[in-house]
Parts: C-alpha cells; sequence; structure tokens
C-alpha cells in the first residue's frame, strides 16, 4: 500500500486499526520528499527530526488507547511564511536565509495541539510576491505533472508537494490568488477562507487588509477538516472572527448558480473555458438553476488590487531593515552609517519583485498621490464588493473559471511584470471582497490540470464544500 | 512618465538601494504598470465610501491587564537574531556626530 495516496479520514483509520504507525506513515512521506524534491524543489526546508519526533508521540498516544484526533499523525507542509519554533522561516527571501522563528504562528499551534505532522516548510515567491513560484530567492519550484512549467504562485511549494504526493495537505496564503491559482495549477483543492476566519498571528504580512491563510489539499474533504480544525477567533490577531455555527440546509435540486458573464472573456484559454463550462452543465445535470450574472465592476479588480498591495507591501517590507533580525550589512563590516545600514541590507536582502512594489508603494502613497491611488483603489473596492452583494441577492453561490490558462513554461512571463499580475485576474476580486472561494480540480488538457472555483457569501464555507464536493 | 530621478527620489525614501542599471529598468517597468492604473479614471465613485478590510470590525479591545512576559529563553532568541546587540538592547549606528551634526 502506497500510504503517501491516503487522505486524512482513510490515514487516520489505519492509524487507529494499527495498520501502520504513524512513523511509518511519516517515514513513507519522508522518503517521497528525499526522493522527488530535488526535481520538484517544494521544500525549502525539511524538518525529518521533528515530523519523525511528533509522529513518535501520536504512536505513544495510540499505544495508550487514546481517542486520536482526525489530524493526529497525518504529515503535512507549511509555506515557508508561517512560523513554526525553531524552524528556519525564510519567507522565500534571502534577507531571512537564516532566521529562526522564536514562536509557533496561532494555526501551527493549532495543529501541534492535534498531533498534526510537520515534514517541512515549502517553497514561495519571495514574501507571497508572484504568480509563479519564480521569484523565491532559492529557486524555482517545477510543476509535477510537467517539470518544465511553473506550479503558479505564490503557495508554489505548498500545491506541488500535495500534488506530488510529498505531503498529505499544506498551508498556504492567499492575497490575491496564491492559494487557488496554484491549486488550479496542480491538480490540488484550494481553499481561500473569508477574510478574518483563520488567524494569521505568526504570518509574515505581505498586503495586511488582504492576506489570508488557507488549506491546499487532495480532496474536498480533507480541505474541510483541516479548515474547521483552524477557523475562529484569535485573541491574538485582533482582524479573526468567529461567525458561530452555520446551519446549512444544503440541497443541490434548486440551488440557484450565477455564472459572472465577465469571468469569459476574450483571449482565455478555449479548452479551459470549455470545461469549465462542461463541469457547470454537470451541477445543471444534478438539478440546481444556473443563471447568468453580472459583476460589472470585475475589469477594474486587478488595477485595484495592485494599488492596494503594493502600498500595503511598501508599509510591510519596512520591518525589514537590517537591525533587528535577519540579513544585515553590519555583520560584515563596522563602519557602516546608519542610512547605509538600511539602504544596503535592503538591497542585498529583497529580490526584484520586491523592490518593484516598495517603490511602487512608496509612490502611490507620497503627498499628491494618495488620493489618486490609494483611496480611490479602496472606493473601488467597495463598488467591486458591492458587484457580489448585489449577486448573491439573487444566487447561492458562483462559478468561475480559477485562471484563463493552464500551468505556463517556466520563465514565460517572468520578462513584463504587468503580465504576471494578470493572472489574478479571476482570483483577485475575491480577496478584494474578503468572501471564501475554493479551486477544484475539474479537468484536464493533455497533462495539464484545469480549475474550477466557487464562490461563496462570507462564512458560508460549509455551502462551497458540499458543492465542491459533488463534482 | 516618472523620471529615473524621482525613483531614486523614491528609493532613498524607502530605504531601498538600487544600482543604476535597476534604476533604469525600474523606471520603465514602473511607468508601464503606472499607465495600467490610469485604468481607474474610468471609474465613477462619487459618494462611494471606501473599504479598508473586507470585514469591517472596530475597536477591539482586552483587558487593559499586564500580558504574560516574554521568559527569558525567548529573549534570549529574541536578541540572537540581531546583528548586533549591547545589554541586552538592539545596538544602532549613530544617527548624530559628537559634535551635533550628520
Amino acid at each position: 500500500m502506497d500510504l503517501t495516496k491516503l487522505t486524512i479520514r482513510q490515514a487516520n483509520k489505519g492509524l487507529k486499526n494499527k495498520n501502520f504507525s504513524a512513523t511509518e506513515l511519516c517515514q513513507s512521506y519522508l522518503d517521497r520528499i528525499h526522493k522527488k524534491n530535488k526535481e520538484i524543489f517544494a521544500f525549502l526546508t525539511i524538518t525529518d527530526k521533528m515530523a519523525l519526533d511528533q509522529a513518535k508521540t501520536v504512536d505513544k498516544w495510540i499505544a495508550q488507547k487514546k481517542e486520536i484526533p482526525l489530524l493526529a499523525g497525518i504529515p503535512m507542509a507549511i509555506k515557508d511564511i508561517i512560523l513554526v519554533k525553531n524552524v528556519k522561516c525564510t519567507g522565500g527571501s534571502k534577507i531571512l536565509e537564516n532566521y529562526i522563528a522564536t514562536y509557533d504562528a496561532t494555526v501551527v499551534e493549532k495543529l501541534r495541539n492535534q498531533g498534526a505532522v510537520i515534514l517541512g516548510k515549502t517553497n514561495l515567491d519571495e514574501f507571497a510576491m508572484g504568480a509563479s513560484g519564480e521569484h523565491s530567492a532559492f529557486g524555482p519550484t517545477k510543476n509535477p505533472y510537467d517539470l518544465e512549467r511553473v506550479p503558479g504562485g505564490s503557495s508554489s511549494g505548498s500545491a506541488a508537494a500535495v500534488a506530488a504526493d510529498m505531503c498529505c495537505y499544506s498551508l498556504g496564503t492567499d492575497t490575491g490568488g496564491s492559494i487557488r491559482q496554484p491549486s488550479s495549477f496542480c491538480g490540488t483543492v484550494g481553499l481561500k477562507p473569508t477574510y478574518g476566519s483563520i488567524s494569521r498571528f505568526g504570518l509574515m504580512a505581505m498586503a495586511s487588509s488582504l492576506d489570508h491563510v488557507g488549506v491546499i489539499s487532495k480532496t474536498v474533504e480533507d480541505c474541510e477538516i483541516v479548515f474547521n480544525s483552524l477557523k475562529g477567533k484569535d485573541p491574538l490577531d485582533s482582524t479573526s472572527i468567529s461567525p458561530g455555527t452555520q446551519a446549512v440546509d444544503f440541497q443541490i435540486k434548486g440551488l440557484k448558480i450565477g455564472i459572472p458573464k465577465e469571468y469569459f472573456i476574450a483571449g482565455m484559454d478555449k479548452n479551459v473555458e470549455n470545461s469549465v463550462r462542461q463541469s457547470i452543465k454537470k451541477y445543471e445535470d444534478m438539478g440546481a438553476k444556473i443563471e447568468e450574472i453580472s459583476l460589472p465592476h470585475t475589469e477594474y479588480a486587478i488595477a485595484t488590487y495592485y494599488i492596494i498591495v503594493q502600498s500595503e507591501v511598501s508599509a510591510n517590507m519596512a520591518r525589514y531593515d537590517g537591525i533587528k533580525y535577519g540579513y544585515s550589512i553590519n555583520q560584515n563590516t563596522k563602519s557602516e552609517k546608519l542610512l547605509d545600514v538600511y539602504l544596503k541590507s535592503r538591497a542585498f536582502g529583497f529580490g526584484q519583485e520586491v523592490k518593484r512594489r516598495i517603490i511602487l508603494g512608496t509612490y502611490i502613497l507620497s503627498a499628491g498621490y494618495y488620493d489618486a491611488y490609494y483611496l480611490k483603489a479602496q472606493k473601488v473596492r467597495t463598488l467591486i464588493r458591492n458587484d457580489f452583494e448585489k449577486a448573491f441577492k439573487k444566487v447561492d453561490v458562483i462559478l468561475a473559471p480559477t485562471t484563463p490558462t493552464t500551468a505556463f513554461k517556466l520563465g514565460e512571463n517572468t520578462s513584463n511584470p504587468l503580465i504576471m499580475y494578470l493572472c489574478d485576474v479571476f482570483t483577485a476580486p475575491l480577496d478584494l471582497a474578503g468572501i471564501p472561494a475554493i479551486n477544484i480540480p475539474c479537468d484536464k488538457i493533455g497533462s495539464l490540470p484545469i480549475g474550477l472555483q466557487i464562490i461563496g457569501q462570507a462564512f458560508q464555507e460549509k455551502q462551497i464544500f458540499k458543492v465542491a464536493g459533488l463534482l | 512618465m516618472i523620471s529615473k530621478k524621482e525613483v531614486e527620489h523614491l528609493a532613498k525614501l524607502a530605504r531601498l538601494g538600487l544600482a543604476d542599471k535597476e534604476l533604469e529598468k525600474m523606471q520603465k517597468e514602473i511607468a508601464s504598470i503606472l499607465d495600467y492604473f490610469e485604468k481607474l479614471k474610468q471609474v465613477d465613485i462619487i459618494g462611494v465610501e471606501p473599504t479598508t478590510h473586507a470585514v469591517a470590525l472596530k475597536n477591539i479591545m482586552r483587558a487593559d491587564q499586564k500580558r504574560k512576559e516574554f521568559d527569558s529563553e525567548q529573549r534570549t532568541k529574541l536578541l540572537s537574531a540581531a546583528p548586533e546587540t549591547k545589554d541586552n538592547y538592539l545596538k544602532v549606528k549613530a544617527i548624530l556626530k559628537e559634535n551635533g551634526s550628520y
């Protein structure tokens, strides 16, 4: 039996029935990682010892006949922008190349309490800025379905690791599509939950009004299990919320599904469009009512999104200054002025995309431009949210493609940053609105997966899991 | 269009060193991205309130009590991440000369 193919429930059952031990399960994944990581480069750090220690603890619980939680002993991976105590956390950046986390993120603490086995930290675009994984300071992750192609980004390693059976599930982050877009390219299930539903304490901030922590998995059921164990208010994150329990009386028959006409645009891959339309037809055959809707401000979403992101990035990146932690020119020379410590540490530590965003954000927020850019974008953001609010008066959920194309080739989109930005065209609006959306694989063109996006109202994750589970 | 000089000034404001070659490349790329942002000029926003966060929350308070302090192990670890420390403080370079100028 190949243990790296099991779902959470299957693995949990196997552990309880003593078909295999948590240590064996963990070792199967570690073997797989050590075999595969050279070509895929999904992991930046592999935490063999910590993982095996955690697995041994779970084996002890089982030997003591304790009731084990569903996630106990299940091997998983964490995007290297979320802190795991005493483990290196680089954010995919040279500026934190040797940074060791001093505490656990709340999500990590929750996982540990349930006995989760942490296999390692996954590769990403530097500080989650990118849509291909190619902006990692340590080298790109490859798409397991085609090693010449990108896995998507910024949660590149988290999606590729799940797709290549190098972990059972993983944590990612999504600011403009960074969970759903790589999930679409790698054929994984990827949830960006409602803004505030999962704590961000211990996550390195990129764009604070848009950052979400979420889950990448092989099945919808796994995704729901992990989401349920992570969600909820955290006193250490004042943007987090507990919405209370949502009672869902779900029936596909008569469910009103909206199809936004602005999400089927000229220039998108015809095969992607056909596959998504066929999936929609399947829901119609199950008894759902399909209705075309309009989200008229969609075409302004990318400009709005990037104005807000660059602004917030320029503020959030200020903390990497060569003084408190991370790379510092100070370490190499003792005779610099303070200003030079800043200039040189940041010049060396940051990659091109991060630098570009810092400069753009500084420009946008400078006196005389704030109203024209940041404030204006925040107002258009309101209009984009209103589009969804209006739509949800008519329909229960919205279906759309996750990305306009399948995975592109490494190097194909790196020469023009604007083209990379346009990868987020179908995903960024949901971050702006803060509402939940999940990618599920719905088809393939040749070897390359195609993703369908299911979008729900705020805190209605349960409903989108139900819809997703039917395909 | 944004000039090279402006980019240089912004870089200094952002405390970001840029090599000459980077400056030139950055200027072109930033100009094309700013052009794209012009798209928002088409949108009528009269009377629209800005959205600062997707979920509107305000003034999340906690009890005015002393919270758990860092233990000495954590303090040591946090300090050891800094490039230069002195007597359990972070040490930074001088920003003033002895005669007060700089």
